[in-house]
Parts: C-alpha cells; structure tokens; sequence
C-alpha cells in the first residue's frame, strides 16, 4: 500500500467530515436540513449540481466503457448531458415555484393527494436506490487498490462516511462536498486529459519507462477435424475448450501453462494467440496466469494500439498529439486497437475467466455499434433507441437533482445554476471520451473489471496523480451518494411521516427523522453495494434513469403542460411507469446475467425498458385523468398548464 | 395543507415567456438529438466519415450536442433575464444581497 494516496484519502474524509460538523451547528430547522434553508448562490449550487450529477457512472463507468467499447461509452456522456436541455427548458423553473423540500411536493403542490405523496415517495425511493447500488460499487472499486482493503470494507467505509455527511448537516453540508468534489474532479480530469495529449501514443506504451510493455505470444498451429495441433516443439498442448464460438487451448511452456485462444492470421492461417486468465479450482484457490494469485500476480493492465494510422513499431510513436489531432488518429481506418475481452468457460471442475485480446480498426470504434449493437436486429436497435431516451429524459426526474432547486433562493437563481451545470458537466463529458481513450491507449485497463480504468491512467503518469484523482474519485461517490441519501431521508421524513402519514412533527423531530432515515438508508446502500460488486456502474446508472423518467416525468411535464391532469392521474403513470421499468429491467438478458441464468433465455429481448415504459405512463397518466375527471379534481388554476401558442 | 416553498420568491410575469421559449429550444435540440440517434441507426457508416480537422461525424455530433446545448442555454438565459428585467420581476437574492 502506497502512503500518498492515503495521506491524500484521510485528508479527503478529514475535510469533508470537518466540513458537515461546521455546518451541523447551524442546521436546526427542517429547511435547513432538507434545503440548506434555500439560500446557496446559484454558482456555488451549479457546481454543486456538477458533484451532484458526476457520479462514480460519469467519472469511473464511462471511462471505462470508453477504453473498452470506444465511442458506445461517449453515448453516454452525450446523452446525461443532453438531459439538462429538459431540466433546464423544461423543468427547472417550475420545480422551484412549486416545490419545498422534495420533488413530491412540487407534484402534489396543488392537490394535496395522499397517493400522490405516497406514489411519489415510494418513487423517489426507488430510483434513488437504483443509482445507489453503482455508486457503492464505484466506492468498492476504488478502495480496493487506494487502500489496500476489500470491496466490502470499501462499501462499508463509503456508506458510513456519508451517513455522517448525511445525518450532521443535510442539505447544506452535501451541498459544499459536493461543490468542493465537483471543482476538483473537472480540473484534475483536465490535467490528466492534458498530460494524455503530452505523452502521445505508441504501439508498445510503456507508461513513460515505467511499465514494460508486455507482449502476448503468438503460437503457429495446425487444425484437423476441430483439434488443435502446436507445431512449435518449446509448448506442450494440454488440453482444449470450446467456450461457445471461441476455442481456447492450453500450452505449457516452462513449467506454467496458460490459455491461448485460437485465431487466424491475415493468409488464414491457424495460430494461438496468449491469453490472460484467472482459474478457480474447486478447493477455491485462484490461479492467475498460471500462478497462484497473490499481491505481485494480478491480472497484467491490458489494451494498446497495435498500429496507428498504418505504422507498427518505432515509427508509429506519435509524440505530443493536439486534442483534435488525437481524436482524428484513434479513428483513422489503419489505427488498430487491442481490445480485451471476457469468456468464461469451465475446464473439467475448474471455472474458468479468459481474457484475450480482440482487434478493432479506429473507424469502427469511434463510432456507435461495438457495445450498442446500432446494426444489429430490429430489438438491438430499439435497444439503443430506448438508452439514448432514457438518457434523455431521465436527468430531469431524477429526484436527488431535483431537490438541488430547492436550495436557491429564486427561480432565476435555478435558471442560471443549471446553465453553470450544463458549462462544468458538458466540459468534463468532453474529456471522459480523452481519458478513455488515453486508458486504452496506454494498457492501464484491468482486463476483469474496466471501472477503474481512469484511475489506473492516472497513475500511469505518478503516485500524486493517482492519488489525487483517486481521493476526488472517492470524494465524487461521496458526494453523490450524499444526495441520493439527502432525497430518500426527504422521502421517508417528510413526504412518508410527516405529509403521508400526518405524524404532525415538529421542526426538531422532523430533522431527527430525517436523520434516523438517512442512517437507514444508508445501510440498505452498503448491503445493495456488495451484492452487486463487478458489473460497469455506468450501466447501472442508464437504468436508473430510465426508471426515473418512466416513474416521474410524464407527471411532471403533464402536470405542468396538460391542465386535465388530475392526482389519480399522476398516481397511476408514477406507479405504471416504476412497475413497468422495473419489470422489464428485471426480466432482460442482462438481469438474467447477473442472475447466472442464460441470458439468451430471458422473457424479453431488451435491456433498457425506456421506449416502451415511458410512453406507458404516459398513457397511463392521461388515460387516468381523463376517467377522473371532474370540475374539482383537475389541476386547479394554481399550477398553471402552460399554454405554448 | 399546502406546501409553500422553502425560499418564497414573488409572482413572475415573466413566466409564460420563458416556458414558451423554453418548449421551442427543447424541441430544437430535441430535433438535433434525435437526428444524431436516426443517423445512428439508419447509416452508421457515415458516422465514420472524416468531416473537420480529422473529427469523424461521431465525434464532432458528439462534441456538438455538448457545446451546442451550453450555447442555446446562454441564450434562453438571456433572453429570460432581459424578460424578468423588462417586467421588474423581484429578486430575492438581489434584495438580500
């Protein structure tokens, strides 16, 4: 374990803690607990929003997805970028006028509906839970190699740091955190996209002399009826996998063997190509390339381009490269890169994991099509249609960024904070695509587990670099999770206790409500946070927007829009569109994954449940209203449908 | 019981302005957005094709969608303010400042 990154960590943790307990003293009312008493000036709370909205998805998950599937992972930052032009055109105003503490009571502002409260409580705790889960992966993930501690103890840490954050000083205390998170995390990820662009690219990256390159084996070979034969006398063939489509075989060659996955050369030719794997005997000790696993062997950091524009050795080294200079060689048709990818297979009672190198040209990369199968089946594409909606439209529902106009004191105050977001947010977007890039350039991706993939490009350039990007890493989870704890404590408090269930608390006791349901919620996010260790947290997150645009925009823009929209209504399109994301979510090839089930055999062919949920609450919502509607029920004059003509 | 917000702020006359340019520029950059998704989908290739300073179209759409949403909120923010200024609507923040 290196000293820095954890100087750099407990300061990190000392400084946000310091901050919570300062601000604790101050927080005595529930405005103050739960909206920072609406006085953050739209600067500071525009920044904040950027801490609030860059989660462990924007900052860990996208990179990562970036370095591994190219241009697919830039999908994302364009699409959670695209959806402040919704909160901001459409939503932020309003919100502000009509809300006080929490998105529930912007929707139930001219009703005063108990399903409504209780609708959009349960809503809001829902997709809140939903973000959740990826951002304690993220905090798993990130301790593992910061501190030397396991996922576990990395999730726990997390949550306990952030239910003190939480429970001191609410609102106005995950407000500076995430002011202070959101600053760092845009400037240091500017620095690393700057020294990116200065070290340049090369086919053999060597993290500047530090790293050897590592170069995989290639071994020649015959195939007669399916069996493999190695022709070069120095391995000895040990045995041979069909894992699906792919063939693996195992060579031993100095007393170590490994997997090697067949391939063809240019001619056509069968030859071996060297993989890396990680095996788990059945007496559950683990084999890492052959070796036993310990602290020195890891799985090696993976992916490097194999020629750029054309030219393989010393002759491709590229030097310093300009920002559209980069760009422009990463999709140049004669760049290839080598991609790792995952099969896993068993070998007699042995689980297997191989991770062999796949070559993609630049072109083809940096554009859509290698994650999102843009090409593909009448359902892949409606896949992706469904993804970039819910991207769309989900920011604006999202119920912890919601609360965020709650905390200024005017709505021109919402405006213009959102405008400072969409600046900071859009800024670093545009550099995620750098160092993704950068990490599959410069072999720093851990072939298991792509999360970490910026991090791991950060120290390919210094211990103070990785440290200093690891803290504002961790600091960006906290900083996240701060608010989604700060929105479900809302939920539970004050729509749930106090407006639901009329439980007629006093200030005092509505703040210790939120506080006990924040420690409560908290835990629940550790538990999630375990459960689901390894999978792209950036995936996750497109879930959660697409229960929350499907859960809570269609009220929101009805309500606004459309003044026939009535209580019953909103209830049924928040119920329809969370009973529908979910469902649909938890019946896809990718839940089915996660299950250990075959995906293949999932009920439904998609995973994001955008399209088809979306519209459905909709429907639901005007469906609802239109058969409850009376000369009372609908929306009174007071929440003024706006009239656009 | 109704719920007044946390912070009050005054009516604003300005409000039916802004909600009616703010509902054309969503649909303006909807429009854009939903051109870069067609694209996509219906000739992926040409999302390969090199278009300025070695950019392809994927990454200048991408890169463009981002700038160009900052820009249209600069704008939509100016208009909004010379409104709210033309109106007198109140400002808190000023008053408390």
């Amino acid at each position: 374990m290196e000293l820095m990154p954890v100087i750099l960590f407990v300061f990190f943790v000392g400084l946000v803690l310091g901050l919570s307990f300062y601000f604790a003293r101050q927080t005595k009312s529930a405005a103050g607990y739960f909206a920072a008493g609406g006085t953050i000036h739209w600067g500071v709370n525009g920044i904040a929003f950027a801490g609030d909205y860059l989660s462990a998805a924007s900052f860990l998950g996208i990179c990562g997805m970036i370095a591994t599937a190219g241009y697919d992972g830039f999908l994302y930052s364009i699409g959670y970028l695209a959806g402040w032009i919704v909160a901001l055109f459409v939503v932020a105003e309003p919100m502000k006028r009509l809300g006080k503490y929490t998105f529930t009571d912007a929707l139930d502002a001219k009703f005063n509906s108990k399903g409504i409260q209780l609708a959009a409580a349960i809503s809001t705790l829902v997709v809140s839970l939903f973000y959740l889960i990826p951002q304690m992966v993220g905090a798993g993930v990130l301790v593992t190699p910061l501190l030397g501690l396991p996922h576990a103890a990395g999730v726990i840490l997390v949550g306990l740091i952030v239910i003190t954050i939480v429970a001191t000083a609410g609102m106005t205390s995950t407000t500076y955190v995430q002011f202070l998170k959101g600053a760092l995390l845009v400037v240091f990820s500017l620095v690393v996209s700057v020294m990116v662009c200065q070290r340049g690219f090369s086919t053999a990256p060597d993290q500047d002399g530090t790293v050897p390159f590592h170069r995989y084996a290639t071994v020649p070979c015959t195939v007669a009826s399916d069996a493999v034969t190695v022709t070069d006398p120095a391995f000895q063939f040990a045995g041979q996998v069909n894992a699906g489509a792919v063939t693996f075989v195992k060579l031993t060659k100095d007393g170590k063997t490994l997997f090697y996955k067949l391939d063809k050369d240019e001619a056509g030719n069968p030859e071996l190509h060297e993989c890396q794997s990680v095996v788990t005997r059945t007496d559950g000790s683990v084999l890492i390339n052959g070796a036993p696993a310990s602290p020195e062997n890891k799985l090696r950091q993976a992916g490097h381009l194999a020629a750029i524009r054309g030219k393989t050795g010393d002759e491709a080294k590229t030097g310093s490269v300009g920002p559209f200079e980069m760009m422009g060689l990463f999709s140049d048709p004669g760049t290839r890169m080598c991609i790792f990818k995952e099969a896993k297979f068993k070998d007699g009672e042995d689980a297997v994991k191989a991770y062999y190198g796949s070559m993609a040209t630049g072109n083809r990369i940096m554009r859509p099509g290698v994650k999102f199968k843009v090409e593909g089946t009448f359902t892949d594409k409606l896949d992706f249609i469904s993804l970039m909606l819910a991207l769309f439209l989900g920011t604006s529902a999202l119920p912890h960024i919601l609360i965020r106009y709650y905390t200024v004191p005017s709505p021109a105050c919402a405006r213009k904070s959102t405008i400072v977001a969409i600046a900071a947010i859009g800024f670093f977007y545009v550099l995620t695509l750098y160092m993704g890039l950068g990490a599959m350039g410069n072999a720093v991706v851990n072939p298991a587990d792509n999360n970490m993939s910026a991090p791991l490009l950060a120290r390919s350039f210094g211990t103070f670099l990785f440290s200093m990007i690891s803290a504002i890493a961790f600091a960006t989870v906290l900083g996240t999770v701060s608010g989604l704890i700060v929105a479900g404590s809302g939920a539970v408090a004050h729509d749930l206790m106090d407006r639901f269930l009329d439980m007629k608390m006093d200030e005092k006791k509505k703040v210790w409500a939120g506080k006990v349901s924040a420690f409560v919620i908290g835990l629940i996010a550790m538990v999630l946070g375990i459960i689901f260790q390894g999978i792209n947290v950036s995936f996750l997150v497109g879930l959660a927007f697409a229960v929350a645009a499907s859960a809570n925009l269609p009220s929101i823009i009805m309500l606004l829009f459309w003044e026939k929209t009535t209580a019953s209504g909103i209830v049924a399109s928040i119920i329809t569109g969370v009973v529908s994301s979910v469902g649909i979510i938890a019946l896809s090839p990718t839940m089915y994954e996660l299950y250990g089930w075959d995906p293949k055999t999932a009920l439904l062919p998609f995973s994001n449940p955008g399209l088809f949920s979306i519209p459905l609450s909709f429907l639901a919502l005007v469906v609802v209203s239109l058969m409850t509607a009376t000369p009372t029920a609908a929306a009174p004059a007071a929440a003024e449908p706006v009239k656009t003509a | 019981m109704l719920h007044e917000p946390a912070a009050q702020s005054g009516k604003d006359p300005a409000s039916p302005y802004k909600t009616r340019i703010g509902v054309w520029m969503f649909w303006f950059y909807s429009a854009i957005y939903a051109g870069f998704v067609i694209i996509n989908l219906v000739q992926p290739t040409l999302m390969e094709a090199t278009l300025f300073m070695g950019l392809n179209v994927a990454v200048f759409y991408g890169f463009f969608l981002i700038v160009f949403a900052l820009l249209l909120a600069l704008v939509y923010n100016h208009l909004a303010t010379s409104k709210e200024a033309e109106l007198h609507v109140p400002d808190p923040e000023r008053e408390n400042h």
